[in-house]
């Protein structure tokens, strides 16, 4: 069974010039000890999936269809007061900036103590053992010293690790890294990447790591999901996604990034930008932008259709007569 | 100063003052603390190419592109631009002169174009500023051809910055930086707060542009992956200083400096073929650099002298590199 299982998710902003649906009919799973990337450009939809499995949905933003499973639980419309005792102890969260996500005011050693507290019954000294043991394991050197250093005593890289031992903290059988690595340096992303994988691996937990760097993808992910104006676009093995991509939004995606001893003079790009949530076209939201598209595309939206044997799906009419994901 | 190159920077030194208030000093018996943001810096950019300088956050790109474009007074050294030295040039009519010739790119298009302007007004900002209209109609042809020139629609004049993406705000940042009709461009992360299908269709607009117009650029950015397909000559900066000056071809072929190495090798690869090692450590505070080479605690190939004596740029074949290892023949 998967740990997370989101199924048909809608996510609907009513304003005052109507409603605009941020996120259509998506489905995702991730098992344990699987790494599954969300990609997207801004505005795609992918930080607010991540925030609808946490109960943090920005308001008037809601879930409107769809089910989130936990462990087979449906979290999807928990109250407040039960998701609380989710968020920090059965989901982890990492987000892009650890100076925001870090209380100044507070020691590092406070922080993690507190929020072991408060989900498992312990003494403090224990939660203090238990705090330095996931800072040595995070790879804080002398966490014993460290401990009792405020955030801003530590470096972006450090303070990055800080945050994933307080996603940490209680076990959690689900992370969710959105942009983990974007506020820092290659050589400092480098190393988070490689922790979070490892982490992942060793401790079988599931990881939903959103962003939008597909260098970071290919090196961590084992599946990814791609994301255009708030449906899914692509979704598969890691490898086959990005040597051979199917659907022609992640086709022109990979295109794009430029590489190191390509020698192009122009690089290829799609033309346009992703229409905004108030303009989306009818059909396939990339039709306009799309070479290949058709009159269907024009008029329906396509579901996922398997384009391989491998599970590679595509939202394209292109794989039309292929199995379809219901 | 040769004829082909328009600028040179030598030694260029930006130092901050960073020092506690001076009461809390006096009471705590606290030295004065100097943030040397740039350290002695020298390179030179030919005209029409493209010079990028590449590092981590912190090593003093952006503080050198600053300087180039006069937002900063420097320390020291000297910013010699067309035969004229902006670091200590005292009489305002020349540094108008060179400021018109010298337009800057910034890195996000949210917070550099003024949201109660049409776009109209912060286009032809510069033509006004400079008086290169002879009338209004002049100058509403010249922003007209410029919004055309950058891929936007003449009609967009009349519109307010909230109303373009991400990538269309960059292309207007683009046709005010061009409005002066200027011959070099200082960018400073054009593309880092854009999606990549966006990055893509700016980075050719700016290739285009060059080619068009025989522009020069500075080109400063931390993604190594578009410094390659912009460059022709690159910089790598580590804390304050060069490490490290190359033809493009040489950077990514025959990296020298160990810290050009390191970088390389932390780059993510698409293909996923080798795994990256990570580099070890983190920058620095620049506050309380190293002593020595400052890039000797995290340096594999480190020894004594390296620890003790600063290395200076030395020349390998087209390239130049500050290292005592490469110096010395010892990597």
């Amino acid at each position: 069974m998967a740990v997370i299982d989101i199924s048909n998710i809608s996510i609907e902003f009513p304003t005052r010039r109507g409603v605009l649906t941020a996120v259509e009919n998506l489905s995702l799973s991730i098992e344990a000890g699987e790494i599954l990337g969300v990609v997207g450009e801004s505005g795609a939809g992918k930080s607010l999936t991540g925030n609808a499995i946490v109960g943090l949905l920005e308001p008037p933003g809601h879930v409107t269809a769809g089910t989130i499973l936990l462990n087979g639980r449906d979290i999807t419309h928990l109250p407040e007061s039960e998701m609380r005792k989710i968020r920090g102890a059965k989901i982890g969260v990492i987000f892009q900036d650890p100076l925001t996500s870090l209380d100044p005011l507070y020691t590092i050693g406070r922080q993690l103590t507190q929020t072991i507290l408060t989900h498992k019954k312990m003494s403090h000294a224990e939660a203090k053992a238990r705090a330095i043991e996931l800072l040595n394991e995070v790879g804080i050197p002398a966490p014993e010293q460290r401990f009792d250093a405020f955030p801003h005593e530590f470096s972006g890289g450090m303070r990055q690790r800080v945050v994933i031992a307080l996603a940490l903290c209680c076990d959690p059988c689900l992370i969710i890294a959105d942009e983990p690595t974007t506020a820092l340096d290659v050589s400092v992303q480098a190393q988070i990447i490689d922790l979070l994988k490892n982490l992942s691996r060793e401790k079988g937990v599931a990881t939903m790591l959103v962003t939008h760097d597909m260098g970071v993808i290919a090196e961590a992910a084992d599946r990814v999901a791609v994301i255009y104006s708030g449906r899914l676009a692509e979704i598969g093995d890691v490898r086959s996604v990005i040597d051979a991509p199917k659907h022609p939004y992640t086709r022109g995606l990979m295109d794009s990034i430029p590489q190191i001893g390509q020698n192009l003079k122009t690089l290829p790009n799609i033309i346009g930008a992703m229409p905004r949530l108030d303009a989306r076209p009818e059909g396939c939201a990339f039709n306009p932008r799309c070479a290949k598209s058709k009159s269907i595309c024009r008029q329906q939206t396509a579901p996922l259709i398997e384009t391989g044997s491998d599970g590679q799906w595509a939202a394209c009419w292109a794989y039309e007569g292929g199995n379809k994901y219901v | 100063m040769s004829e082909q190159n328009i600028l040179e920077v030598q030694g260029l030194k930006m130092y901050f003052d960073v020092s506690p208030p001076f009461v809390t000093r006096l009471l705590n018996r606290m030295p004065k603390q100097v943030l040397k943001a740039v350290d002695g810096l020298s390179f030179s950019i030919e005209r029409g190419k493209t010079f990028s300088l590449v590092g981590e956050s912190g090593c003093g790109k952006s503080t050198v592109a600053r300087a180039v474009a006069g937002l900063y007074t420097p320390t020291g050294g000297d910013i010699i631009i067309d035969g004229q030295n902006l670091a200590t040039a005292k009489d305002r009519s020349k540094i108008t002169d060179i400021s018109r010739q010298m337009q800057m790119i910034f890195q996000s298009p949210y917070a550099s174009l003024d949201p109660r302007w049409r776009v109209r007004d912060i286009i032809a900002e510069p033509i006004r500023a400079f008086k290169l209209a002879a009338n209004k109609e002049d100058e509403w042809r010249q922003v007209e051809q410029l919004l055309v020139q950058v891929g936007l629609s003449a009609s967009d004049g009349e519109k307010y910055p909230h109303e373009f993406s991400g990538g269309q705000r960059q292309r207007i940042s683009i046709a005010r930086a061009l409005s002066s009709k200027p011959e070099f461009l200082i960018c400073d992360e054009p593309t880092s707060a854009l999606d990549v299908s966006v990055q893509a269709q700016i980075l050719n607009l700016m290739t285009a542009l060059q080619d068009e117009l025989g522009l020069t650029y500075l080109f400063i950015s931390h993604d190594l992956a578009v410094i390659d397909h912009m460059s022709d000559w690159i910089g790598v900066m580590y804390l304050g200083r060069v490490c490290e000056i190359t033809p493009k071809s040489e950077l990514f072929s025959n990296p020298r400096h160990p810290y050009t190495r390191l970088l390389l090798e932390a780059i993510p690869d698409l293909k996923g073929r080798s795994h990256r090692k990570p580099l070890k450590g983190e920058v620095p505070n620049p506050i309380t650099p190293p002593s020595g080479c400052t890039f000797h605690p995290r340096c594999p190939y480190a020894n004594e002298r390296c620890k003790q004596e600063q290395p200076v740029l030395g020349e390998y074949g087209p390239s130049q590199v500050a290292c005592h290892a490469v110096e010395e023949f010892r990597i």
